[in-house]
């Protein structure tokens, strides 16, 4: 073995490299788009071919969109309009319908001057979700987001105040019993207690208190029935109560059809399978039709409270479905470790388990909410007029009679922001929530 | 295997073995469908015991301290925790759960919470303890663990040996009177083993009762006052360490002493 040899063979480092800066060329909006558009001559290729078909598609469509004509009292108004103003043969999109008809497309028949009720629900709804949504808003605001849902709805129904009092008293009931026996009875019997209850009187004693209250205080705004809901009102208030419900109804299920217990096992697997597998239009038309053959006769019961009930358990079959996926791809140990430190089942559940399933299941679980959201279009198939039915309903009419493009590409376009927006906070809440590599 | 508690002395001032029984296994069977985990298991651990449990993979050494806080279900027998007896009734399950912690080969932290969440979660919502006392507590065996500056972060941000430090102090927190390790260093690297071991060691110091399932020979040496070894889903022999490693006596410990030592 030569001296030179044992030289490159044995090396200490005497000096630690500091840390550096990567190359300069490595930033940078230029590289950016030579790595991303021009990086080879099949990329240069390709990046001009959908340049060209996104200016063809644009080309073909914005002209039509920013020539619409807005003020015109019908379609052929509006194609007289188009003739005289814009040289032969160019096509112009007739948005007077839009700003005809935008009252009925947003409230149906709801009455005129009755709007600043839905709107001023729709005001309470976003200030009373915001707390929920965002973690930085004042914890204390979440007891007005309890109280929102029964003024909401006064506003959009109307009628007596006492009436949503009254049922906003069960829930406080059902509380205060849960609150009362828990320590004393233990879970078990305080929840059973705490669900009975409040059915016991809302069955029994809350219409007959609502009635009293409303006869020794009188305090009442128009009732509004709901035939006379529809439009854009329609599908936020069935999708919004749908979302809302059918969250925990799911996360029931999916804890019910992962438990031990076989009956409350395959009472979830059969709701859930049943559920699932039957069209959402054949459960709407169950809604609409067969439910009176069961209920007795001369009860009236609303078909939208009826379609908000199918259609938020047919959204919650989905999220249990979404969610059993989160808990299964949880590692059994999280399960373990809660279990050694003497969590109790709903405690390790609620503060181990479900919070990391759920964060698993966040774009499942908003992607099944999208779709509840725009599926709320198939109850013009039962007659309630959604924006869907109304634009058949203004089609119908003389003046608008065979316009089809502006009505279909608003309605979309409402219910495209609507979606979006869901699809960007699910990944604001994604990405809140990334906590490490792990 | 490396001995890797070899440079430290032991104190041995508290680890005194009461005849206070505190785990008492009598004929426990156990079976996966049916194959037979455990075979008639006779076990009684004092007060202050240091139980090492060695032995090849699938003797059921893991089973055996699972079914001691009812990670696993035992079919025959009877396993009595400091008085209470396991059955299927669930207040007796969490209350042995909650006098008895755990330490598990792959940590098993709350990845969603911090160290110091993990650390005061079962304390206030099993033992009810004020929020505020709970974190004293969790930062005083943080600080035991030597890792109280990183209280504020989440597990994935730590290495492994760190881990598997909060969870034994995770399980600190809710002062338990018997610890059990199932191969808590097994996923670690080698330099991380060391600082694992040392807080175990401490632990022994205080005189904690320990039940160790472990392939760390040198640790066994030095802080276990029994070694058992276990095959087959039985208990094949248990002796004082000394007498254990350098004159076992069955032929099935020798070859297993042989292939672990051998090298």
């Amino acid at each position: 073995m030569s001296d030179t040899h044992a030289q490159t063979v044995s090396y200490v480092r005497e000096t630690m490299l500091p840390e550096a800066e990567p190359p300069v060329g490595n930033r940078g909006a230029l590289l950016w788009v030579r790595e991303n558009l021009f990086s080879g001559w099949l990329n240069i290729l390709l990046t001009l071919v959908s340049l060209y078909v996104i200016w063809w598609a644009l080309a073909h469509t914005m002209p039509w969109v920013f020539r619409g004509i807005w003020n015109a009292g019908s379609l052929s108004e509006c194609r007289e309009i188009r003739d005289a103003t814009l040289p032969e043969g160019t096509s112009a999109a007739c948005w007077a319908v839009l700003s005809d008809r935008w009252q009925q497309l947003m409230f149906g028949f709801y009455p005129r001057e009755l709007y600043w009720r839905p709107v001023l629900a729709l005001v309470i709804f976003l200030a009373a979700i915001a707390p929920v949504l965002f973690s930085h808003m004042p914890r204390k605001a979440l007891w007005l987001t309890a109280a929102s849902p029964f003024v909401m709805f006064w506003l959009l129904w109307g009628g007596s105040v006492w009436f949503p009092v009254s049922v906003a008293l069960g829930f406080a009931l059902g509380w205060a019993a849960w609150r009362a026996l828990a320590p004393l009875a233990g879970t078990l019997i305080a929840s059973i207690v705490a669900v009975a209850l409040p059915v016991v009187y809302w069955l029994y004693s809350a219409g007959t208190l609502a009635r009293e209250l409303d006869q020794a205080m009188p305090l009442s705004i128009e009732y509004v029935p709901s035939q006379d809901f529809g439009g854009f009102m329609l599908s936020f208030i069935i999708g919004i109560a749908g979302i809302i419900l059918s969250l925990p109804l799911g996360i029931l299920l999916a804890l019910g059809r992962q438990s031990d217990l076989f009956i409350i096992n395959k009472i979830s697997v059969g709701f859930i399978e049943i559920i699932r597998g039957v069209p959402l239009i054949v459960w709407l038309f169950t809604a609409s039709l067969l439910l009176n053959y069961f209920l007795p006769p001369g009860t009236n019961f609303d078909l939208m409270l009826r379609v908000i009930i199918m259609v938020t358990l047919f959204a919650a079959a989905y999220i249990a479905e979404v969610v059993r996926g989160g808990l299964a791809a949880l590692p059994k140990g999280q399960y373990e470790a809660a279990d050694a430190l003497g969590l109790d089942y709903w405690k390790s559940m609620r503060l181990i388990i479900l919070p990391q399933a759920l964060k698993i299941s966040i774009p499942g679980i908003v992607n099944t909410f999208i779709g509840l959201f725009k599926d709320t279009t198939l109850v013009v198939f039962i007659g309630l007029l959604d924006p869907i039915g109304l634009s058949n309903a203004i089609r119908a009419s003389t003046e608008w009679n065979g316009i089809y493009w502006e009505l279909f590409v608003f309605i979309g376009l409402l219910f495209f922001i609507c979606c979006f927006s869901m699809s960007r906070y699910s990944l604001y809440l994604e990405k809140k929530l990334q906590r490490g590599h792990n | 295997m490396t001995d890797t508690t070899a440079a430290r002395t032991i104190d041995r001032s508290h680890m005194q073995v009461s005849d206070e029984v505190a785990i008492e296994i009598s004929n426990m069977n156990k079976w996966y469908g049916s194959f037979h985990v455990l075979r008639d298991i006779d076990l009684t651990v004092y007060q202050g015991e240091r139980i090492v449990i060695c032995g090849p993979s699938g003797s059921g050494k893991s089973t055996l301290i699972r079914c001691i806080n009812r990670l696993e279900e035992h079919q025959s027998g009877r396993i009595v925790v400091d008085g209470t007896e396991l059955s299927s009734d669930l207040k007796n399950i969490d209350k042995i759960r909650s006098e008895v912690g755990m330490c598990f080969q792959h940590f098993n932290l709350f990845p969603h919470l911090t160290i110091l969440e993990n650390c005061t979660l079962a304390p206030i919502w099993v033992r009810k303890t004020p929020k505020r006392e709970a974190e004293e507590i969790a930062m005083h065996f943080l600080e035991k663990v030597k890792i109280p500056d990183q209280a504020h972060k989440y597990p994935g941000q730590l290495s492994g040996g760190q881990q598997q430090r909060v969870a034994i102090a995770r399980s600190l927190c809710m002062k338990p009177r018997i610890m059990l390790f199932d191969e808590p260093t097994s996923a670690l690297d080698p330099e991380m083993i060391k600082e694992v071991l040392d807080t175990m060691i401490e632990l022994a110091e205080e005189g904690m009762t320990m039940l160790c399932v472990t392939h760390e020979m040198g640790f066994a040496r030095q802080v276990a006052n029994r070694v058992i070894f276990m095959d087959q889903g039985q208990i094949v022999e248990q002796n004082e360490p000394e007498a254990f490693f350098n004159s076992p006596q069955s032929d099935r410990t020798k070859l297993f002493l042989s292939q672990i030592l051998g090298h």
